[in-house]
C-alpha cells in the first residue's frame, strides 16, 4: 500500500476547473518532484492534499486515513502531512525557538521542556539552533525558510509537502534550502515538492510529475522525463526551463 | 410598563421631517463640496506649500481634531458675533461644517499625496513642469482616487455629527424631531423615526459617494 | 449683577471637565468590553451571530451619536425608571463606542496575512487556537494606535451628553456662558480644555503608529 494515495482529484474554483482527475501513489521514502507551467495546478494539488483546499472529487488518504473535510479528519491528517510555504509564513510575534515550540503544546500538548528539546534539535538539524531566540524578521530568507522546516518537522510528520519554498528566495539563498531539503530525502523523509529547480528534481528526486492544464501529463524516473520527455508539452517546457 | 408605541402622528409631521431632511442634505452638500476643497488647499500647503504658511495650517488643523464639533459650532455662532460677525444659524451651520470637514479632508488627502510614489514628483520635474503643475496635473488625481473611500466615511461621519446643529436652531432633521416631540410628547417614537431616517440617509450617502468616485475617477485612471 | 473673573470662568470649566474626563474613561473601557464581544461575533464561526454583529455595527455607525443619547434618554425612561441623565449617557456612548472598536479591531485581525492561518492550519491548529495564539496576539499590537485614536472620538462624543443635561465640559460652558456673556472667551477656553484632554491622546496615537510601521519596515 502507498503512503500518500491520490485517486481522482478534481478541484474547481467557480466555474474554472484547476484539477480535472489526478491521480499519484507515493510510496514511503520517495522524493516526488511537481513541474509545469504556473497555472498548471500543482500548487493547488499541493494544498488539497494539506486539506487547505476542500476537494470536489476523488479521494486522498495518508497512511490509510481519509481526508475528509471534518475538524477532526483534518487535523488527523496535518499531524501526519507537514508543509512548507513559498512565503515561509513564520510567526513574527515569535522567536523561532518559540515557532518550532507552539504547535507542539497547543496541538499535541506536549509539555513546555520537552517542546524545547524538539525545538532544539530540529533547529539544530537545520543548522540554526544559535538562532533560537532571534525572531523572524531579524533572519534572512534562507534562515526563515529553514525555522520554517524544523517547524514542520518538531510536529514529526511522516511526509512534507513543499509548495516552492525557494521561489520567494534570492538565489544565493537557495542553495542553503536545498542542502537542508536533501539532507531529509537522504534520511527517507517522504517528499512532495513543487518546484521550479529542474537540476534539484533531477539529482535528489525519486519521480518527476510534470502536470500541464489540470492533468498530470507526463510522470516518471528524473532520467526519463528530462532525458526522453515524449509530449510536445513537456519538451517545450524543458525548452523554456534551458533557455 | 405597558407603553404602547405609536406612530399615527407620522400622517400629520411627515412635511416638517421632509423640511429637516431637505436641510440637512443641504448642509452636507455645501460642507462637503467646501469642506473638501478647503481640505485640498490646506493639504497643498501642508504637503507642498509655502513654509511659513504650514504651522497656520497644522495649527487649524489640529485645534479642529482634538475639539468636539459642537464646541466648534458654539464658537462660531456665539462666539463670533462678539467680534462683530453676525451670521443666521443656517451659515453658522454651514460654515461650523466646511471647517470641520476641511480639517480631516487636509489630513487625508495629505495621506494620499504622500503615498505617490517620488517617481511621480521626478517624472513630472523632468517634463519641465513646476511644482504647482505637478501637482494639479499629475499628482493630486491619483491621490484623490486613492483616498476616496477615506474621505467618503469621513463625510458620511460630518453628516450624522450635523446633528448638533439642532442646538443652534438650525432647522435640520433633529430639529424637526425635537419639534415634533415638543408637540406630540412622544419622545422616543420621534427620535427613532428620524434615527431611521438618518440610516436610510448615510446608506444613501456611501452609494451617492461611491458613483461620484466611478464618475471622478473611471477605469482607465487607475493604475 | 455679580463679576466673573477669567480665574472664576476657567475654575468652574475645570471642575465639569472632571465629568467629561470620567464619563470619557467610562464610555471606552465599557465599549472596550462590549466590543470584543461583538468583535468575537462578528469574526465567529456563527453566521447569525457574524449578522447580528454587522448590523449593530453599521447602525451604530450609521445614526448620529446624539440621536442615540436620545433614544437611550427617553427609551429607557419607558422602562417607567427615571432615567438620570449620566446613566444615559454612559449606556449610550458605551454602545456607540463598541461599535466603532469592534470595526477597527476586526480590521485588524483582517489585516494579519493569510499564510499565517495556513502555517497555523497545516500545523493542525484549530479556529481557537490559531486566535488564541497566532493571529490575536499580531493584531492586537497592530491595533494599539487606532484604537488609542479612537479615544480621541470618544472624548468629543461626550461633549453631546450635555443636550441631554449631563453636566461635563460643554455645559457648563453653555450655563457660564450664560452667566457671563462672554461666548467668545468661555467656549475658547472650552476649547483648550477639549485641546489638552485630545491632544496628547492624537499625538501618542500617531507616535505609535509610526514606531509600528518603522518596526513592519524591518521585515
Amino acid at each position: 500500500m502507498s503512503l500518500i494515495e491520490i485517486t481522482e482529484v478534481r478541484k474547481s474554483f467557480g466555474s474554472n476547473e484547476v484539477l480535472k482527475g489526478i491521480n499519484i501513489d507515493v510510496n514511503s521514502g520517495e522524493v516526488i518532484a511537481i513541474i509545469g507551467k504556473s497555472g498548471s495546478g500543482k500548487s493547488t494539488l499541493l494544498r488539497c492534499i494539506n486539506g487547505l483546499e476542500t476537494i470536489n472529487a476523488g479521494t486522498i488518504a495518508v497512511a490509510g486515513a481519509q481526508l475528509l473535510p471534518d475538524d477532526l479528519h483534518l487535523k488527523a491528517l496535518r499531524l501526519k502531512v507537514g508543509m512548507i510555504f513559498q512565503g515561509f509564513n513564520l510567526f513574527p510575534h515569535l522567536t523561532a525557538g518559540k515557532n518550532v515550540m507552539l504547535s507542539q503544546m497547543v496541538v499535541k500538548k506536549v509539555k513546555k521542556d520537552a517542546a524545547e528539546a524538539m525545538a532544539r534539535r530540529q533547529l539544530d538539524r537545520v543548522g540554526l539552533l544559535h538562532k533560537f531566540d532571534a525572531y523572524p524578521d531579524e533572519l534572512s530568507g534562507g534562515q526563515q525558510q529553514r525555522v520554517a522546516i524544523a517547524r514542520a518537522l518538531a510536529m514529526e510528520p511522516i511526509a512534507l509537502l513543499c509548495d516552492e519554498i525557494t521561489s520567494a528566495l534570492d538565489p544565493e539563498l537557495v542553495q542553503e534550502v536545498l542542502a537542508v531539503v536533501k539532507e531529509l530525502a537522504s534520511e527517507g523523509m517522504t517528499l512532495l515538492m513543487v518546484t521550479h529547480e529542474m537540476r534539484f528534481a533531477r539529482d535528489v528526486c525519486s519521480r518527476v510529475v510534470f502536470m500541464h492544464q489540470g492533468r498530470v501529463h507526463e510522470i516518471g524516473p528524473p532520467g526519463e522525463v528530462f532525458a526522453s520527455p515524449r509530449t510536445p508539452e513537456l519538451q517545450q517546457f524543458l525548452g523554456m526551463q534551458a533557455a | 410598563m405597558g407603553y404602547h408605541f405609536e406612530f399615527g402622528w407620522i400622517a400629520e409631521y411627515w412635511p416638517v421631517l421632509l423640511k429637516g431632511v431637505g436641510i440637512t442634505l443641504q448642509l452636507i452638500a455645501i460642507g462637503a463640496l467646501f469642506g473638501v476643497a478647503l481640505g485640498g488647499a490646506c493639504a497643498w500647503v501642508r504637503a507642498l506649500g509655502p513654509a511659513w504658511l504650514r504651522p497656520v495650517v497644522a495649527t487649524y488643523v489640529e485645534m479642529i481634531r482634538n475639539t468636539p464639533f459642537l464646541i466648534q459650532l458654539f464658537f462660531v455662532f456665539f462666539g463670533l458675533p462678539s467680534l462683530g460677525v453676525q451670521m443666521s444659524e443656517l451659515q453658522a451651520a454651514n460654515l461650523a461644517m466646511i471647517i470641520n470637514l476641511g480639517a480631516y479632508s487636509c489630513e487625508i488627502i495629505r495621506a494620499g499625496i504622500q503615498a505617490t510614489p517620488k517617481g511621480q514628483f521626478e517624472a513630472g520635474a523632468s517634463l519641465g513642469m513646476s511644482r504647482f503643475q505637478t501637482f494639479w496635473y499629475v499628482v493630486l488625481i491619483p491621490s484623490l482616487q486613492r483616498i476616496w473611500p477615506a474621505l467618503s466615511s469621513q463625510i458620511v461621519i460630518v453628516m450624522l455629527g450635523s446633528a448638533a446643529v439642532s442646538q443652534i436652531a438650525a432647522e435640520d432633521l433633529t430639529f424637526a424631531a425635537n419639534f415634533i416631540q415638543s408637540r406630540n410628547f412622544r419622545a422616543f417614537e420621534a427620535y427613532a423615526v428620524s434615527t431611521a431616517i438618518y440610516l436610510l440617509l448615510a446608506i444613501l450617502l456611501r452609494q451617492v459617494l461611491r458613483g461620484v468616485g466611478f464618475t471622478l475617477f473611471p477605469r482607465r485612471a487607475a493604475r | 449683577m455679580i463679576q466673573f473673573s477669567t480665574w472664576d470662568i476657567v475654575s468652574n470649566l475645570l471642575l465639569a471637565a472632571r465629568w467629561t474626563v470620567v464619563l470619557s474613561l467610562v464610555s471606552f473601557i465599557g465599549g472596550g468590553i462590549v466590543g470584543l464581544l461583538v468583535l468575537f461575533a462578528r469574526i465567529g464561526k456563527f453566521a447569525g451571530l457574524r449578522r447580528a454583529a454587522k448590523v449593530y455595527i453599521e447602525v451604530f455607525q450609521g445614526t448620529p451619536l446624539l440621536m442615540q443619547l436620545f433614544l437611550a434618554f427617553f427609551g429607557l425612561g419607558l422602562f417607567g425608571i427615571n432615567v438620570p441623565a449620566w446613566l444615559a449617557a454612559g449606556f449610550a456612548l458605551t454602545l456607540w463606542t463598541a461599535a466603532f472598536l469592534a470595526e477597527i479591531w476586526r480590521g485588524c485581525v483582517e489585516a494579519i496575512a493569510k499564510g499565517q492561518w495556513e502555517a497555523s492550519s497545516s500545523l493542525g491548529m484549530g479556529y481557537m487556537q490559531q486566535m488564541r495564539w497566532v493571529v490575536l496576539p499580531q493584531a492586537l499590537k497592530i491595533a494599539v494606535p487606532p484604537t488609542v485614536g479612537f479615544s480621541v472620538q470618544v472624548v468629543k462624543g461626550t461633549a453631546l451628553t450635555s443636550i441631554i443635561g449631563f453636566v461635563e465640559l460643554s455645559k457648563a460652558g453653555t450655563m457660564v456662558t450664560n452667566a457671563t456673556f462672554q461666548p467668545f472667551t468661555v467656549y475658547g477656553f472650552v476649547a483648550l480644555i477639549y485641546f489638552a484632554l485630545c491632544w496628547p491622546l492624537s499625538k501618542s496615537s500617531q507616535i505609535l503608529e509610526r514606531k509600528l510601521n518603522v518596526a513592519h519596515r524591518n521585515h
